[in-house]
């Protein structure tokens, strides 16, 4: 066996392979990078569930939020739902604007997640799937964060969590350049 | 009631095959053979009880069972009967019961057929195959479980994915498991091989059948997997380089090396070490594969659910690689060659260098699956590889390999004599060389086509070459032509077995090379009463219609295609799933030995006046399918019992 140790290290040659794909793990592959962040945000205007118009060129100097969801997006939406409220809540006073839009869903579904949730942020349906094309959505929930210029800066795949929320607001809140 | 028998019977099986595990090994390292003999009897116990997991859960689906999570993610009550058994395995956990299942049923397989003819490696196969599958059945319990119950009970479930509601759905993942959990024989054979020290060459001719059966299944799991997608996706092709189809398709590169190489040292006693390594590569790379589409550390368009299970494999994998590595690193000395290669002009040089191509061609696919996780490791920069590093890389190792089909079977032994090489090949190489001309006045240009043509060719000539011979042999024997065409065909069934099994893939690569050299499409928006025109096909868009299927909304468009004259109306579709973010195409293909006309609808507007359409014309695309029966029959033939010869 000492004659040639140099076999034993036939095992630990997949060493450095299998660190790799233990990295794996801490890597999201959920985090595609969006050809649009950095572009200006597409405008859009939409009815709210409670008959109000929204206008995202109405929002130019706010930051923006802007959550894609449906009722049937089981479980990410309904886990994301109430850090939506909750985030909401506490960013208000700052002048955040959050806007959830409903898309590929029946009316009465939706109005049902609303209410059950209690959101208290607009909401409204992308009736013509028009919105979603634009920002390129892949599947809900996609969370978009939109600085005061109208540009986007950042995109969140997946169920957005109360950190990633507020480390991406509170960087565009502090940016008052525009 | 349900969750909790499945439950329970898993846990209990998941005992019983560690006990088997450990019985078996201790049994015949202190000589008991009661406890053999009870590791035998846990196998059989498991068997019985992952069988009624699976039939537990399959009950489930057919009776709408809510209260279990997995039923209700996968099913709802509109999904048809049909496809409600194959949602059984539409998802993770169903499909690692199947694999389980499968995996008991080949173990229930090797004790019958071997637990008398190995009787020192048997054990440790026992041992190896037990200790596989209570990984299993650690992941059905722990990490995956089926069973799992779901509070409150909805009134309906979410659904099948819409993608999986095909036929090609029952028999992909099937054929495909069959394929993997097969591979695991040839792999218990080769570490009891390495634990008991007979490394001779016992478990290679133990396993050769059990190779070809795996492998002819991973083949099969292939094709119905690019038949699927052909059909079923509506992007036109059968094969993307996912990561998904890389992770089946690399296991399938080494084992057809692996098919290769074991010949050679039945042959000529050489490459023991090399076998042995590629059996575990093998192995590995189907344990691999798992963890590459069950973990969701690398991005892929097919979207399958993630979890702990990737820690599992990555664990069970280290496990796996680190045993059987140390175990060969343990028998180092044992496993010296004997022989040695006598001329690079022999059979056993052509094999070698086969083998050196199929490797290299599993490596590349590994190396472009796993390099957008090493950069982003390295550099932090997130990138995708796509097809074209694939298939600039493959198509060349690929045509080398065609080459040396028509080279390996006919060249001699140890060392080949000009005079036979000059026998053997001057008229295959002769009709090679002169049918390019014919080809390139079909119109054949591009220099990959005509060299895959023209290497048709020369290997369907070297393989008539061999028959013919062999047959004018036997006629001069005495017999008459097809008598004796059939007796060889039985008697060395394993060579022309392989032979048909060549052919089988040159004509699936026929089918590869045309569809990417000729295939055209285009893409239009048509009002109604309008045509497009392409490639000699004209098709008219006549209207839309709507419909209210058991589970979807369908709108379907109806096309008149005609080349003058008439072919048919074409009626492509897209189905509106609610529980879907988008609609799924229903695509609608005439097939053709020549050219398939594959029409898949786009946008539409909402009073059906127009309508956008892809139009494509596929060429030889049906020739894979084609290829894929011949090499059905060729793996038939070769894995026929063996015919004693006569004296």
């Amino acid at each position: 066996m000492t004659r040639r140790p140099v076999r034993w290290l036939l095992p630990l040659s997949v060493v450095p392979l299998l660190a790799l794909l233990a990295y794996g793990f801490r890597v999201n592959p959920h985090e595609i990078p969006s050809p649009l962040v950095g572009r200006p945000a597409p405008g859009f205007a939409l009815q709210t569930f409670e008959g109000a118009p929204f206008a995202l060129e109405a929002q130019r100097g706010k930051v923006v939020v802007l959550n894609f969801w449906a009722s049937w997006c089981r479980p990410a939406c309904y886990e994301e739902a109430p850090v939506l409220e909750r985030q909401w809540r506490t960013y208000r006073e700052r002048g955040l604007v959050v806007i959830g839009v409903d898309i590929q869903d029946r009316d009465e579904a939706a109005r049902t997640f609303v209410r059950e949730f209690g959101l208290s942020f607009p909401n409204g349906r992308d009736t013509a799937g028009k919105v979603s094309v634009d920002y390129g959505v892949y599947g809900v929930p996609e969370t978009f964060f939109i600085d005061r210029q109208g540009r986007i800066r950042a995109k969140h795949v997946g169920a957005v969590t109360d950190e990633a929320f507020r480390t991406n607001v509170e960087k565009l809140l502090a940016d008052t350049t525009g | 009631m349900i969750p909790e028998i499945g439950g329970a019977a898993a846990m209990v099986a998941l005992a019983l095959a560690v006990w088997g595990a450990v019985a078996a090994a201790v049994g015949t390292r202190t000589g008991r053979p009661a406890l053999v003999l009870s590791a035998q009897h846990a196998a059989l116990g498991v068997f019985v009880l992952v069988t009624a997991c699976f039939a537990l859960l399959t009950y489930a689906f057919l009776t709408f069972d809510f209260s279990l999570r997995y039923v209700a993610i996968n099913t709802n009550l509109g999904t048809p009967f049909y496809y409600r058994i194959t949602a059984v395995w539409g998802a993770l956990e169903g499909s690692i019961i199947l694999w389980a299942w499968m995996l008991s049923l080949y173990t229930l397989i090797v004790i019958l057929r071997h637990r008398e003819s190995a009787q020192e490696l048997y054990p440790w196969v026992l041992t190896v195959m037990l200790a596989v599958m209570a990984f299993f059945l650690l992941v059905i319990t722990v990490a995956a479980p089926p069973f799992e119950r779901l509070a409150p009970v909805p009134a309906d479930g979410r659904g099948l994915n819409p993608l999986l509601e095909d036929t090609g759905m029952i028999t992909h993942p099937v054929a495909l498991y069959l394929g993997f959990t097969g591979l695991t024989v040839p792999f218990a054979f080769a570490l009891a091989a390495l634990i008991s020290g007979r490394v001779g060459d016992a478990w290679i001719t133990m396993t050769r059948r059990w190779t070809i059966i795996a492998w002819y299944f991973l083949s099969l799991g292939l094709l119905i997997g690019g038949w699927w997608s052909y059909h079923v996706l509506g992007w036109g092709g059968y094969w993307a380089w996912d990561p998904v189809e890389n992770a089946a398709f690399m296991p399938w590169l080494t084992a057809t090396a692996l098919l290769h190489s074991v010949m050679i040292q039945e042959r000529r006693r050489m490459l023991k070490l090399w076998n042995l390594s590629l059996v575990i590569l093998t192995f590995g790379l189907t344990l691999f594969g798992t963890f590459l589409t069950r973990s969701g550390v690398i991005a892929s368009v097919h979207a399958f659910t993630q979890g702990s299970i990737g820690v599992f494999f990555l664990s069970f994998l280290a496990l796996v690689l680190f045993t059987a590595l140390g175990l060969l690193a343990w028998r180092w000395d044992a496993l010296r060659a004997q022989g040695a290669l006598d001329s690079i002009l022999s059979r056993e040089s052509a094999f070698l260098l086969n083998n050196v191509l199929l490797v290299a061609a599993a490596f590349t696919v590994f190396f472009g699956t796993v390099f957008p996780l090493l950069s982003e490791a390295v550099r932090g920069v997130k990138v995708s590889v796509g097809a074209p590093f694939f298939n600039q890389v493959n198509v060349p190792l690929f045509l080398a390999l065609m080459f040396l089909m028509g080279v390996g079977p006919l060249i001699a032994w140890r060392r080949a004599s000009l005079d036979s090489l000059r026998r053997n090949f001057v008229w295959p190489v002769a009709l090679g060389a002169l049918s390019a001309a014919p080809f390139f006045a079909l119109g054949v240009r591009g220099a990959v086509a005509l060299l895959a043509f023209v290497l048709t060719v020369f290997v369907a000539a070297t393989i008539s070459v061999d028959f013919v011979r062999a047959t004018r042999a036997r006629k001069r024997m005495g017999e008459r032509v097809l008598p004796a065409m059939g007796g060889l065909l039985l008697r060395h069934n394993r060579r022309y077995g392989g032979f048909v099994v060549h052919l089988g893939i040159l004509i699936v690569a026929l089918g590869v090379t045309g569809s990417q050299a000729w295939s055209v499409q285009t893409e239009t928006t048509l009002r109604r009463g309008e045509a497009v025109e392409l490639a000699g096909y004209r098709v008219r868009f006549e209207g839309l219609s709507a419909s209210e299927e058991s589970n979807h909304f369908k709108v379907t468009g109806a096309f008149t295609v005609s080349n003058g004259r008439a072919v048919g109306v074409l009626q492509p579709a897209k189905k509106f799933y609610p529980q879907e973010t988008s609609p799924i195409a229903g695509v609608d293909y005439r097939l053709g030995l020549r050219e398939d006309v594959y029409l898949v609808l786009g946008d539409f507007a909402q009073d059906g006046s127009q309508a956008t359409v892809k139009l494509q014309v596929n060429r030889l695309v049906s020739w894979i399918w084609i290829g894929g029966a011949v090499l059905t029959l060729g793996a038939m033939l070769a894995i026929l019992p063996e015919r004693k010869k006569p004296a």
